[in-house]
């Protein structure tokens, strides 16, 4: 044996590196737990729930201009002035003055107590919209919230490892590994969707007996609501539709069960706020109903017997323990201030994943047996050499994924059977330039150099420009494909190291032994007649 | 082991002109089935539902077929066996979007009494994100050829930058052709595909390049052919080695990877053969016939050199300490 090289040196700092690296990651399954950063398998592989959520912010835009014109309205009343036409059209608030004295007091009032709002004055007509800025601030608002929101959902669901993420300005990623059951997907998908807003709200008794009969146009007259029961579709209220109090003022809420049917019902929390205003209420609707609303559903509309402190209320209804435990969490995470919808959604049961992951490992097997077979075949000791170069790759994409904790997908796994292929392609050019030069007569020593010199350009020009598609796909590529991209970049450069320089150490440490009679053994070559 | 051993250069040149028909020919015909017939996308690209169910024991087909075309919202849909006997694939044009419900749960609704199934799979593209996806597919493309044009006419000559994409578009095209040919479905893994074969295919041609580059400077005749046939010919041994063992693993991933990877393999292994046919038969001739310049690029090399060494001598005198 020669001496130890620097290139043998870190070829074997390389092989060690990739081994010791990939071990955490090759030895991982469901049931332990190893330690030590690993690669994390796809939702492809591992089955589960991806779906790509956008937010239906025109709605969050649409309440707050609301909010606006409450406002507006207050203030108006507030300050004595006579107005008329108060109504939102066209995402604008608009209102006619019915006198001109008081324009200059609505000017004032308006650059007071209102920010980022535009204001278009037609004669005594105003219109009020929001301002751009505004407009994004709350489109924004909303999406942050959402992403909040079902986040903390997920989390108090209790599943490994969720995903919430914002994508690009107005989109939502969520991922969700290790789903079971189509039911237990399902039920998830209920749980980000659910609005969870919360009201209560008082029965308007003055009229409730006649709510089958009233159209909601009519109730709208009264300031009245029609809702309708959560059990019965056909049992309707007439309820106040200025709530009492919402959502906003729940501190907790909690599954319990009721003690004598076992029934779940669920136990909340009101702030200091919430508890008065509910006990100011109660105090004085003795005798009357109020409802429990529920994402615009009456859950329950209990006769109030006396007045309620300490802010402690429950939400009956016929739960099931699932579905109560599900409310409850919705509830205790907040209300989602515009409802979300599906943009993509790939779900993927765990037995597909398991079969995928099974399909690529054999391809992956019998791909890499054949390559390493052949070149042993054609190549001899110089492919010999070549696969320790395809081992220490393969190791080395391992180990980069885990340390990165990339995720392996179904297309990276693809890619890393492509790199492989490919991989060997160094090695086939190196092998085939020193051959060249053998069959020249140069001798072993020099046409390994100049074999690795002529081979250099040629393998660094290829892989530059694979790489270059690589990091292109990299950064237009979504999800999976990511993946492959990734494997495919990461085989790529640690080709470069083990092929290239792993290889030419090897050589060189070999070099003594190498027997100029024995080509055929070495270099897969006949030994030419007249060769020196 | 030698199979492909040097002794003479071989005349590919001579017959560049019968295979540039066959090549233009090719080309014409993939184009003409791409514009008559058209890609047939998939739900990642069209939008759309997708769902792949198994069943214990043998699949319905049939029982599922009419359950579709009785039901008012899918009546279109496309039942197929998927891999096996026991698994078929639905797709449907429509996709909601709903978060709670979807369009999945009232496909498995349906399906109730068709027999004992798993959902394996549902995927779901809005028309929004398949337009989406077809635009950065298109951009991924673009910038690749881009990018490696400007590096190759960086590292060579914008001769060889212009013949390589030749080779590029004769592949794409003829690849994009088979896909039609074979009614193979339209998604991202085959985008991938794609740009994979992008890469292999300039990867290939870079080679025989880089060993024509190399030609100029130690080949003695100043006929361009003489040149490109020889290096053509020292690169063959390796052409065909890499493409022999890229082609079989990619066949044993096309073989045993599964259904899903199916399309994805087919198509690596179309660019495959077409790939290393090109970096022959097209990038290499069509540097011939634009007319490339031997004698021209010798003089821009040794003007370079020589710059190269004026400056390694001013390092040099300078490292000295006489400047």
């Amino acid at each position: 044996m020669g001496k130890l090289n620097y290139r043998v040196v870190v070829f074997l700092f390389a092989f060690i590196f990739g081994v010791v690296f990939s071990i955490p990651s090759l030895t991982q399954s469901e049931d332990n737990n190893t330690t030590g950063k690993k690669i994390t398998l796809g939702l492809d592989l591992q089955g589960g729930l991806h779906m790509l959520l956008s937010v239906k912010t025109e709605v969050a835009l649409e309440s707050k201009l609301k909010s606006i014109g409450t406002s507006v309205k207050y203030n108006l009343e507030d300050e004595e002035v006579v107005f008329e036409d108060l109504k939102i059209a066209d995402s604008k608030v608009v209102f006619e003055l019915l006198d001109t004295d008081d324009v200059p007091k609505v000017d004032k009032l308006l650059a007071d107590e209102f920010k980022e709002i535009l204001v278009k004055k037609d004669a005594l007509v105003y219109e009020i919209s929001l301002s751009p800025e505004l407009a994004i601030k709350t489109e924004q608002n909303a999406i942050d919230q959402a992403v909040d929101t079902i986040r903390n959902r997920l989390n108090m669901f209790g599943l490994a490892e969720p995903t919430v993420a914002k994508q690009g300005t107005d989109k939502i990623l969520v991922e969700v590994p290790g789903i079971k059951t189509a039911a237990d997907e399902q039920r998830i998908r209920a749980l980000i969707a659910k609005a969870a807003h919360l009201q209560m709200m008082a029965v308007d008794e003055d009229r409730a007996n006649r709510v089958y009969g009233m159209t909601e146009a009519e109730a709208a007259q009264y300031g009245d609501i029609i809702l309708a029961d959560v059990n019965d579709n056909r049992t309707k209220y007439l309820l106040y539709s200025i709530p009492i109090l919402d959502g906003s003022m729940l501190t907790d809420a909690q599954v319990g069960y009721k003690e004598k049917s076992n029934q779940p019902l669920i136990n909340f929390s009101l702030n200091g706020q919430g508890a008065k205003i509910f006990a100011d209420f109660t105090e004085v609707s003795v005798g009357k109903r109020m409802a429990v609303v529920l994402d615009n559903q009456v859950y329950t509309a209990p006769n109030i017997i006396q007045r309620i402190g300490g802010g402690q209320v429950q939400i009956t209804g016929s739960f099931t323990p699932q579905e109560a435990h599900d409310v409850a969490i919705a509830l205790r995470s907040g209300a989602l201030l515009a409802p979300v919808q599906v943009e993509e959604k790939r779900s993927v049961g765990p037995s597909l994943g398991a079969d995928s992951i099974k399909a690529s490992s054999i391809a992956l097997t019998l791909g890499f047996l054949m390559v390493i077979l052949f070149m042993i075949l054609y190549y001899g000791m110089a492919g010999v050499i070549a696969n320790m170069a395809l081992i220490a790759n393969l190791f080395l994409i391992l180990a980069v994924m885990s340390l990165f904790e990339a995720t392996l997908t179904l297309p990276g796994m693809a890619g890393i059977v492509l790199t492989v292929g490919m991989a060997v392609d160094a090695n086939v050019i190196i092998t085939e330039r020193i051959r060249e030069l053998l069959h020249q007569g140069v001798s072993v020593t020099k046409s390994i150099e100049q074999g690795y010199n002529n081979a250099f350009t040629a393998i660094w020009d290829a892989n530059v420009t694979t790489l270059i598609a690589a990091v292109v796909l990299y950064a237009y590529g979504t999800g999976p494909i990511k993946g492959f991209a990734l494997t495919i970049s990461i085989g790529i450069l640690a080709s470069m190291l083990t092929a290239i320089l792993g290889t030419h150490g090897v050589y060189q440490w070999v070099l003594p032994k190498i027997d100029k009679n024995k080509l055929g053994f070495w270099f897969g070559i006949k030994k030419e007649k007249g060769a020196k | 082991m030698e199979v492909f051993k040097y002794n003479k250069p071989v005349g590919f040149m001579a017959v560049a002109k019968r295979f540039g028909i066959l090549s233009v020919v090719m080309v014409v015909l993939s184009l003409g089935l791409l514009f008559i017939k058209g890609l047939n996308y998939g739900i990642d690209f069209a939008g759309g539902t997708l769902i792949q169910v198994q069943y214990k024991g043998d699949a319905p087909i049939e029982n599922v077929r009419t359950l579709m075309g009785e039901s008012v919202n899918f009546k279109g849909a496309n039942v197929t066996f998927f891999g096996s006997d026991s698994e078929i694939v639905i797709r449907t044009k429509s996709s909601s979007n709903a978060v709670d419900s979807d369009v999945g749960d009232e496909i498995a609704k349906l399906l109730e009494g068709s027999g004992e199934f798993e959902i394996r799979r549902v995927d779901m593209v809005g028309p929004a994100v398949g337009d989406e996806l077809k635009t950065k597919g298109l951009m991924a493309m673009l910038f690749s050829i881009i990018g490696i044009l400007i590096y190759i006419s960086f590292r060579f000559e914008w001769r060889f930058a212009l013949a390589s994409i030749m080779a590029l578009m004769h592949d794409i095209s003829i690849a994009a052709g088979m896909l039609v040919l074979f009614q193979v479905e339209i998604n991202l893994p085959i985008l991938a595909a794609m740009l994979t074969i992008l890469g292999y295919s300039l990867n290939d041609t870079v080679i025989v390049f880089d060993r024509i580059r190399e030609g100029i400077r130690t080949i003695k005749s100043a006929q361009l052919e003489d040149v490109i046939n020889e290096s053509v010919t020292r690169t063959l041994s390796r052409t065909t080695l890499t493409s022999l063992t890229t082609f079989f693993v990619v066949l044993t991933l096309f073989i045993f990877g599964g259904e899903i990877i199916h399309g994805f393999a087919f198509t690596l292994l179309v660019g495959i053969v077409v790939g290393t046919y090109s970096s022959i038969f097209v990038a290499s001739p069509v540097l011939m016939w634009l007319k490339f310049s031997i004698s021209e690029f010798r003089e821009k090399e040794a003007a370079a050199l020589k710059r190269e060494k004026e400056k390694e001598k001013m390092r040099a005198m300078y490292e000295q300490g006489t400047i």
